[in-house]
């Protein structure tokens, strides 16, 4: 998992979930496409998946990170406590800045 | 997603079908031989829920051990004779306690971390669960007839991409002084998932 040191957010950092859907295989859902949420973990760098799918080497390899959202953020009449989270894995290139 | 366009819901002859067709292209390609599809077809089916239960008991019993699986669950594994296949996605464990219950899923199709417990269980890969589970996860523990305690904060985990999720279930009360292979027994494929909780000590059979 090199790399590392190349990550362009660190824990902590708010980001934005970039919307798109691009004629490619990504693993970014549409359900968080859009939203804001906080930097949980950062696991490294993986090849990524949207050129390993057409045979491609995955390189770059893209940092992956655990990005936290507040259920509240995401769907406006959620059935629960303002506290309830939701953790989603995504590829540094579907991040923006706010 | 995986599901748009497709629309042959639970059309079971079609999927198999449609794999038979994907292994033939697979192999007349040269991507991969059939020897290595049936090992690896293997190597998943030789893992079940009561693989993980056996860890996650330990996990219990030693709070050292639960300390190293949770900072490296691979490693930790590994300790119990637990390896995972070169080709596996990482695996890490993430623990339910008094504060947190955590729920796993794949929204996009149907990552599990197979390598320990084996394949999921049908439900995990049907839409109805992969869709209500993010948006209403409290009615899905609802409809799996669990009950959390006031305050527990509920997290959903969608396992998108390289990392697979092996939730250790909260140990329940009343299990003090149990072994190991009776810990096990109280820890079900549901709630390695995170829409149960572990059983509690007067479900199984004292012996």
């Amino acid at each position: 998992m090199a790399g590392d040191a190349t990550a362009r957010f660190k824990v902590g950092d708010q980001v934005r979930i970039r919307v798109g859907v691009p004629p490619t295989h990504f693993r970014t859902p549409e359900y968080i496409q859009g939203k804001q949420g906080m930097i949980d973990t950062l696991w490294g760098a993986f090849p990524n998946p949207e050129s390993l799918a057409y045979g491609g080497d995955g390189l770059p390899a893209q940092p992956l990170y655990q990005v936290a959202f507040a259920q509240t953020d995401l769907w406006r009449d959620y059935k629960g406590p303002a506290t309830d989270t939701l953790l989603i894995d995504i590829y540094e290139n579907w991040l923006e800045n706010i | 997603m995986a599901e748009n366009g497709h629309g042959h819901g639970d059309n079971a002859e079609y999927y198999s079908l449609r794999a038979a067709a994907m292994q033939a292209l697979l192999i007349e390609k040269g991507v991969c031989t059939l020897d290595d599809i049936m090992t690896m077809a293997d190597k998943i089916d030789s893992r079940s829920p009561e693989d993980g239960a056996k860890i996650l008991a330990h996990a219990w019993a030693d709070p050292e051990y639960k300390k190293r699986l949770l900072a490296n669950a691979e490693a930790a594994f590994l300790e119990l004779g637990y390896d995972l296949p070169e080709t596996s996605p990482k695996i890490t464990v993430v623990e339910n306690t008094d504060e947190v219950h955590n729920m796993a899923v794949c929204t996009l199709c149907s990552c599990f971390p197979r390598a320990i417990i084996g394949r999921p269980p049908a439900w995990y890969k049907e839409l109805a669960y992969r869709s209500k589970v993010v948006a209403d996860p409290r009615g899905v523990l609802q409809e799996f007839g669990t009950e959390l305690d006031e305050g527990v904060q509920v997290r959903v985990i969608d396992s998108s991409a390289d990392y697979r999720y092996l939730i250790l279930p909260k140990r329940p009360a009343g299990t003090e002084g149990m072994s190991e292979e009776q810990l096990a027994k109280l820890i079900t494929q549901e709630s390695m998932i995170g829409v149960g909780l572990a059983l509690a000590p007067e479900s199984i059979p004292t012996s």
